[in-house]
Formats: C-alpha cells, structure tokens, sequence
C-alpha cells in the first residue's frame, strides 16, 4: 500500500502523520522553520511563498488556537485564508464529507487544512483527492480524532531541538492523558524516529493505550519514578469530560499523583524543560508555579508552532 | 429435467467422496453417484471434466438487506450473488427493517425469495422483540413459518435474565440459538481490536475480553439449560481455546468463523481503509493463526461468507463512521479453498475446504442439504478449482460492492450451480 502522504518521488505532498516520515523530511521541516521564525519580529511579518494560493480551513471539530495558528501561518505565507466551520453548515444538512470536498476543490481550493474528530479523516479526504487525480490539491492534519496531530508534534520536536540540540541523548517523558492523545502520538512518532533514546508515558492504567511497548515507549504509572532524570517533560491536556467518571474518580485525585509541581518538577534533570500544548488546566495537570516557572518553555512553543506551521505548507505546496 | 453431469471430480463430504464419478439428477433430486438408475436418459449432459463436482454451499450467514434497506441491496441482487457464489442455501439474520420477529414478515421473505427460483433462503427468527434483548419472540410460531433458529444478529441482550430465559424456553422447543459471542457493554463502541494497531491509529478498541466474557456467560447458561447454541463469528484464540474446552465437556454448541476472518487482521486496516471495518474486528495475527488451527482440528466447525453489503455513502466515510461489512457471498468458495490450501492440506485441500461450506454447515444448522446422497435434493456446485480470478467491484453481481479483497487474486471459480435439480448460474 503505498503511503498516502508521500508522492511518487517520496515528496511530502499532504501532511497526514509523523509516523513514517523520514527523519530527513523531518530535519528539512524544521530547518526551514527556523528560517521562518524571525519573520514574527520583523516590520512586514510576510513572505511571498503562497501569494496567489487559496488555503481552506476546515474545521469539523471546534478549535479556536489551532485554526488561528494556520490562518496565520497562511497569512504570513501570503495565501488567502478561507475558514469554514463544518460542523456548523454541510454536515448539519447531511451533505456527504467527500461531497464537500468536491464542492470545495471545485472553487480551485490548493491547500485544505483539516480537524476532524474521527480517527482518519484526512486519510479519507487525501485518499479521494488522490484516486480522484486533484492532484493541485493538498492536505495538512489539523487534528483528527485520537490519531495524530502532525504540527503540533513537528513544533514540539522544533522547541525540543532549539533547547536541546541533539535528540540522540534524551529522555522525554509525555505525562496524563495519552489514551486519548493525538498529541502524544504524534510526539512519540517524531521523537522515536528522530533518534531519542529514551521516550517515557506517565499515566494511570486507564488513560494509557494498550500496546504502547511496541511504539517503542517505556510505560511508567509512578509520576516520580517517571520523571527521574528525564530532560523533556511533555503535559497533556486533561479534557473536562474525563476528569471524573469511569476513567478517573476526579481531577483533584489527578493531580494529586500525576500533577507537575515544583517537587516533581526537582526529580528531573535541573535544566529540564516543560511543555504543554495548551490550552493548560493550572491545578489539574500542572501547578501554576511549574508553569510560569523559568523551565517552561510553553509560550515559545505557540510562537514556533506558526513559522513550523508555516514551513510544513511552504513544503507541501511545492511538492 | 434429467442430468448427467459427467467426468466430474466429485466431492461429497457427507460420503466421503473424493473420486471421479458421473452424477446423475432427475425430478430435482440426486439419482444416482457412479452409477446411473436403470432407464436413465439424460435430457441434458454437463461435461464437468477437470471440475469438481460439490453439494451446493451452504452459507451460515449472508445479509439479504430485505425488506427496510433495499438501497443497500435487494433480494434479487444478493440471490443473484449466492449463486454465482455457489451457495444454493443461506441463512439470513433477523436484523432487517422491520426485524424478523412476526411470522408473517418471514413469510413474506420466504416467499420473495422462493419466487425468485434461485437459493433455498432459512431465516433467523429474531430472538427478542425487535431484537431490544426485553422481551421474547413468539418462536413456535415462527419456527412454523420458516425460521430455522433464533437469533440476536449484533445487537446484544442486557439483561441476563432474558438471555436465560430465552435459552430455557428455546430448550424447551429443541430450537437452536444463535449468539454473537459480544459483551453487551466492553467494546461496545469499539471500532478495532484493542491492540497496537488500534493504539497506533487512534481508533477504540473492542477487547478480545469482549468475547470472553461473554463465552463464559453463554457457556454457563448452556450447562444450565442444556440449549442448543450456536456461536456466530468467532474471532479470538483465547476464545477459540474456551469453545474447545466447552465442546470436549459436550456442551451442545457449535461455532462459525466469518471467511473474511481467516485470512486478515488488524494490520489490514492499513491506512484506515474502511473496507476492513468489519464487525468482529480482525484481530491479532496471532488470532487468525488460532482461527485456521481451529478449523483444521474442527473446533470451528462450518465457514460462512458473513455477507453484509453496504452502500458506498456509508463507506466513503472516516473509518470510525463507516457502516461495518463486507461483501462475502461470491468469494465464500475462494476463500475456504485459500485456507485449506495456506494450511498445508495438500491433496485434500479442496474436499477440506468443501466440508466447511457445505455438509458441516448444513448440519450445524440441521438443513437438509450439504449432501451427493441419493434422494438428497439436487443442489450442486461445480467449479474449476484451479481459475484465478482478480476480486473486482465490477466483477460482483452484488450490490455491496466493497470487501477488503478487492484487487486479491483468489483461486477457484464457480462454473455451474444447480438448485433442486434446475441449472440457476451457468458461467458465460
């Protein structure tokens, strides 16, 4: 079967997952990120990459920090940014998700950007643009269901590379929610795949996946065993609806074994940095004091997700 | 009409024929294996040279979608499929709209169906009113009307109690109670088996657990009822390893395994490819290893083509939304022979095969049929064992036209298929 995301020159032509990307597509990514990244501090933040090119939106699922990161990562590419809220209009009048697909290429669309919450969809929808030869057509994973979310996992390899260096002697430990995660995976593919040694899961026995070994991940359901010596600590987002039921008995119970506070926080290495993809529940699973702490490195990881952003459509659209 | 059908292979499991022999059929019944009755003159001779002469397929499970989702497929569609498949009898599950649980809806399927002259059709009586697991369907009067055995189809039954008493009162009758081994509840909105693959794709899982359990439950009903059961789709070795340890203490059940099952697993959803959502999920390699031991040592007893089509508005969707399902009637026989030719059967390969779709499914579900005796009506496949065929949508006569096959080369294709003595498919 040959990988949807890859054209026949073994290109990026959509950005469907991390898993099974080449490292040097990876490495290309972030290189050409970080020539994007100063673009933020300059007068006119734009570059002419995209000018004249048509990026569509399309949220299936609500998201406000995600879909604006893309509008501005488009916007500083110089590409007419169109955002549709899907889930609000076609899908409510039972129209078809490749119907609208269709309906969208035909308005000459070149670049579709894609939160969907099922597992997969971006699959189905670069599928379809590949059976059906729109081959102008590309597609960037926004987020779907528990799968993936390839750009928030090439910014996290982005801030982990611009703190670190080198990826090939650290231990990352990803903490909280990953059954849920489509975050974690993501960061679990990039990191496994960019050579880190050492890739930890915290969490109880009910917020991890099963089969996770085989990821090339080492489980851990003691925070403080967990966090021993580790450089990277990655906190996942505890969702509202899972902070208590049969999951979890309450988000207090959480944060009380698994939340990163400064004692915690002391168990890693001293210049361990912590990472959040937002948006942060202060108290559930981080301590306010970690997060606006010198070793939180969050808010840089929102200004490196546009220029990664930015990079990952600059790349795609070429291809 | 008289026919000879000669030169032909002929393999007869319910006999234990495997040998070149000459069939003969007249009034629509076998007249003769070997030897022809004395006055014999055939009306019409089928040379079967280089064929193999089998009992018509019986297939344990194929979705007619008759009535309520003709937009899925209809009678004739599906009828025209089982015989270009082979199958010349076929059970189908309750779960239509409305649901088969009054005897006059089951008629009228009975009849649809007998007015078409193609596959004999046995319904399955649904076991519980509307298949809601509340309260019981009126079997007696059912099992009158046609229906062969009751069932569930997938929907599960909450309350303990009323599987009980449904198992009492089948019992009670001697009707035979077909159940999907599933917990009502673990996995319930599972999409895949739980396992690495699923983890790795973000899909739910549904837990071999799922199966299980609900073994044990049914396993404990049965010692306690003494009913007859049948156990649809069976899809786990740690199932498979309980389904043997019940029939060794003699508990009176009898197991299928969808064909799609023995040779796919959860690697095969490749990249979301909803054609391979199907219900069970494919399990583990190490399941659909368990799944061929199974049959070779006969803790499975019959393969069925679990037939189920779907249209493409509700596949072309995200794989957790797509309709379970695949299409299974024209590639049962393909399939089955794939096995036993995979599991090393050699010489008997395709009489090892045959048995599994045609006498050990007959007996599982107490048709008459599955047979070469003579007397037996004539139901008949013949088919070249050795064609290779490409798995192609347009090569279906079925309206579902997705299957987790498609573009597989597949040996053996049917040539002939004769239903009580009258040629229904001839090949072109």
């Amino acid at each position: 079967m040959l990988n949807p995301q890859l054209n026949k020159n073994g290109e990026l032509k959509h950005l469907l997952t991390i898993e099974g990307l080449p490292k040097a597509i990876i490495t290309n990514i972030l290189d050409t990120a970080s020539s994007f990244v100063s673009i933020g501090d300059r007068e006119v933040k734009k570059v002419p990459l995209m000018r004249g090119k048509s990026v569509f939106n399309l949220f299936f699922e609500n998201s406000t920090r995600t879909r604006t990161t893309f509008e501005i990562a488009s916007k500083r590419l110089s590409a007419d940014v169109i955002n549709l809220n899907i889930s609000a209009s076609s899908a409510s009048k039972g129209e078809s998700l490749l119907d609208t697909i269709d309906n969208l290429a035909a308005m000459h669309a070149d670049m579709f950007v894609v939160r969907h919450s099922q597992s997969g969809a971006p699959y189905l929808i670069a599928k379809h643009l590949n059976d059906t030869k729109q081959n102008h057509v590309h597609v960037v994973n926004a987020g779907d269901g528990r799968h993936a979310h390839p750009t928030q996992g090439l910014l996290d390899m982005y801030t982990i590379r611009h703190y670190k260096k080198d990826f090939t002697n650290l231990r990352v430990a990803i903490v909280g929610d990953i059954l849920h995660s489509r975050v974690a995976r993501s960061d679990i593919h990039g990191l496994t795949t960019l050579g880190v040694p050492e890739v930890r899961a915290i969490g109880p026995s009910t917020l991890l996946p099963s089969g996770l070994e085989q990821m090339g991940v080492r489980v851990f359901h003691n925070m403080e065993e967990g966090l021993k010596g580790v450089d990277v600590i990655i906190m996942l987002r505890l969702q509202n609806e899972r902070m208590s039921g049969a999951l979890l008995p309450s988000a207090q119970e959480f944060f009380k074994s698994y939340g990163l506070t400064p004692e915690r926080l002391a168990l890693a290495k001293p210049d361990a940095i912590v990472m959040h993809p937002g948006p942060m529940n202060r108290g559930v699973e981080i301590d306010s004091a970690v997060a606006d702490g010198p070793q939180a490195v969050i808010l840089p990881q929102v200004t490196f997700g546009i220029a990664v952003r930015m990079a990952v459509m600059s790349i795609v659209a070429g291809n | 009409m008289k026919l000879h059908i000669k030169n032909g292979r002929v393999i007869d499991p319910a006999n234990n024929i495997d040998a070149q022999q000459d069939l003969y059929v007249a009034a629509g019944k076998i007249v003769g294996v070997g030897q022809a009755p004395a006055d014999f003159n055939a009306d019409k001779t089928i040379d079967a040279t280089g064929l193999v002469v089998a009992p018509g397929l019986v297939d344990l499970s194929a979705r007619l979608r008759e009535p309520g989702y003709e937009y899925k497929a209809t009678l004739e569609s599906e009828m025209q499929a089982a015989i270009q498949g082979g199958v010349t009898s076929l059970i189908c599950p309750p779960d239509t709209e409305p649901v088969l649980d009054e005897p006059g809806l089951v008629e009228m399927l009975k009849h649809r169906a007998k007015s078409l002259n193609q596959a004999h059709v046995y319904p399955l009586g649904a076991l519980t009113v509307g298949l809601k697991g509340k309260a019981l369907t009126e079997m007696a009067e059912l099992t009158e009307a046609g229906c062969v055995g009751f069932s569930q189809a997938d929907e599960p039954i909450l309350d303990t109690t009323v599987l009980l008493s449904s198992l009492q009162y089948a019992k009670t009758f001697n009707y035979t109670v077909w159940l999907r081994p599933q917990d009502p509840h673990l996995g319930r909105h599972g999409i895949a088996h739980s396992g690495p693959a699923a983890s790795r794709l973000g899909l739910s899982g549904v837990p071999v657990m799922s199966e299980t359990i609900a073994l044990y439950t049914i396993f404990e009903l049965v010692r306690a009822t003494g009913a007859r059961v049948h156990l649809c789709r069976m899809s786990s070795a740690a199932g498979l390893e309980l389904v043997r340890a019940a029939k060794k203490e003699g508990l009176p059940i009898t197991c299928d395994v969808g064909a799609h099952h023995i040779h796919l697993s959860d690697m095969d959803i490749g990249f979301f490819d909803s054609n391979a959502r199907v219900n069970p999920p494919f399990r583990s390699q190490r399941d659909r290893d368990a799944i061929r031991a199974a049959l070779l040592d006969g803790t499975i007893d019959a393969i069925c083509s679990d037939h189920t089509p779907v249209d493409d508005d509700e596949k072309l969707l995200p794989f957790g939304e797509a309709s379970p399902g695949a299409t299974g009637l024209e590639l049962l026989l393909s399939l089955s022979l794939k096995w036993a030719e995979e599991v090393g059967a050699g010489k008997d390969a395709v009489a090892k095969a045959v048995a599994k779709v045609t006498t050990d499914a007959a007996r599982v579900a107490g048709l008459p049929a599955g047979g070469l005796t003579p007397g037996d009506v004539a139901d008949i496949c013949i088919f070249d064992p050795n064609t290779r065929w490409t798995v192609e949508s347009k090569a279906l006569a079925s309206q579902g036209k997705h299957t987790p096959f498609l573009g597989y080369e597949l040996t053996g294709q049917v040539k002939i298929t004769i239903v009580a003595g009258h040629i229904a498919y001839e090949r072109q």
